[in-house]
């Protein structure tokens, strides 16, 4: 792996990359602005807000906060823990559906 | 990290891994402690703005009240017309503007230019400044038409509790960012880290890393307002 020996005094990269990388965040975030200009709705709205945002977020990980250069023994022990919360994401969604079904029930909605 | 007659590249991939963790040395080979704790510290600040979202969903999805437009609360009105969200876009430009002159600044660093390291850095604390300014600015405005924690009048209570608390926290992160750019760019600029002058409050050398972590936590704070921006203001 050259790449890590290359960097092992600092994180030095051209700053192009950094220019290139901040115009998209911008162009990412017009897109995401878009979609609520425009109204759009449903599962459209959906897919677009959630890739604008994961598109964005990878490229702070990995560009701005060097990610992308540093050992896989350290990016793997940030990157991968935040993976679980989506499990208590699910566990929560069954939750509140559970929640709104009893509100539902037993207060007639509301 | 220096060790005496090593000569051979430590392996890469999943062997890498292996190694770096079972080395009984440090696990994180090319980071300095530093940087390492930084990250760590990341990582439990990403699960409690994890649990706040989490919570958001929560009452969210439970309350069978309806929730109030966010496209239409955070929407202003200039020059007769009312614009959709346009402050929450508005302030989603600056944090990012500051993102980019935080990753400038860290490059100049790495230079060793003082002055360009440091007046990227007081330009991120100003764009920060402006961010929070503006925060407070959105807090006044639904302050003003009756939004507290426990209740709001376009529907479900918990929308305030959770604006306020998820923003606020957000906001937060920014306001002691700044304060730490502002540390951080006076050191650069008198030249700290090329006289290996001693830290008022550790009595340690710094050296120029401290702006590449400075940037790790301000480019996290952006990277919260990502999600913050998605889930909360576009959902």
């Amino acid at each position: 792996m050259a790449q890590a020996a290359a960097h092992a005094e600092g994180q030095q990269h051209p700053i192009k990359l950094y220019l290139v990388v901040w115009g998209w965040l911008f162009i990412l975030s017009i897109g995401s602005y878009l979609v609520d200009y425009f109204a759009l709705q449903g599962f459209l709205r959906w897919s677009l807000i959630l890739t604008f945002m994961t598109l964005k977020a990878g490229l702070i990980v990995a560009v701005f906060m060097h990610m992308a250069w540093e050992r896989l023994a350290l990016s793997y022990a940030i990157l991968v823990p935040p993976v679980f919360v989506l499990v208590f994401v699910a566990i929560m969604a069954l939750e509140s559906d559970y929640t709104h079904l009893m509100r539902v029930v037993f207060f007639g909605g509301g | 990290m220096v060790e005496a007659g090593r000569t051979l590249e430590p392996p890469s991939g999943w062997q890498g891994i292996v190694s770096d963790w079972s080395s009984d040395q440090r696990a994180f080979k090319n980071v300095s402690w530093g940087k390492a704790m930084m990250w760590i510290f990341l990582l439990s600040d990403t699960f409690i703005f994890s649990c706040f979202l989490l919570s958001y969903m929560t009452t969210r999805m439970s309350t069978t009240v309806p929730w109030p437009n966010a496209s239409e609360v955070f929407a202003l009105t200039i020059a007769g017309h009312s614009i959709p969200l346009i402050l929450i876009a508005i302030m989603t430009f600056v944090l990012i503007s500051s993102s980019g002159t935080m990753a400038m600044a860290v490059n100049f660093g790495y230079r060793r230019d003082r002055t360009k390291t440091a007046v990227f850095m007081l330009l991120t604390a100003a764009l920060g400044a402006a961010f929070v300014g503006m925060q407070a600015f959105e807090w006044t405005k639904l302050i003003h038409e009756g939004v507290r924690p426990w209740e709001n009048p376009w529907g479900a209570a918990q929308f305030g509790s959770n604006f306020f608390m998820i923003t606020g926290f957000h906001g937060t992160h920014v306001t002691f960012g700044v304060i730490f750019l502002v540390i951080i760019a006076r050191k650069v600029w008198r030249g700290d880290f090329d006289h290996e002058r001693r830290g008022f409050f550790t009595s340690r050398k710094g050296n120029y890393e401290i702006v590449e972590i400075m940037g790790l936590y301000w480019h996290f704070v952006d990277l919260v307002w990502v999600f913050i921006f998605a889930f909360f203001y576009l959902w």
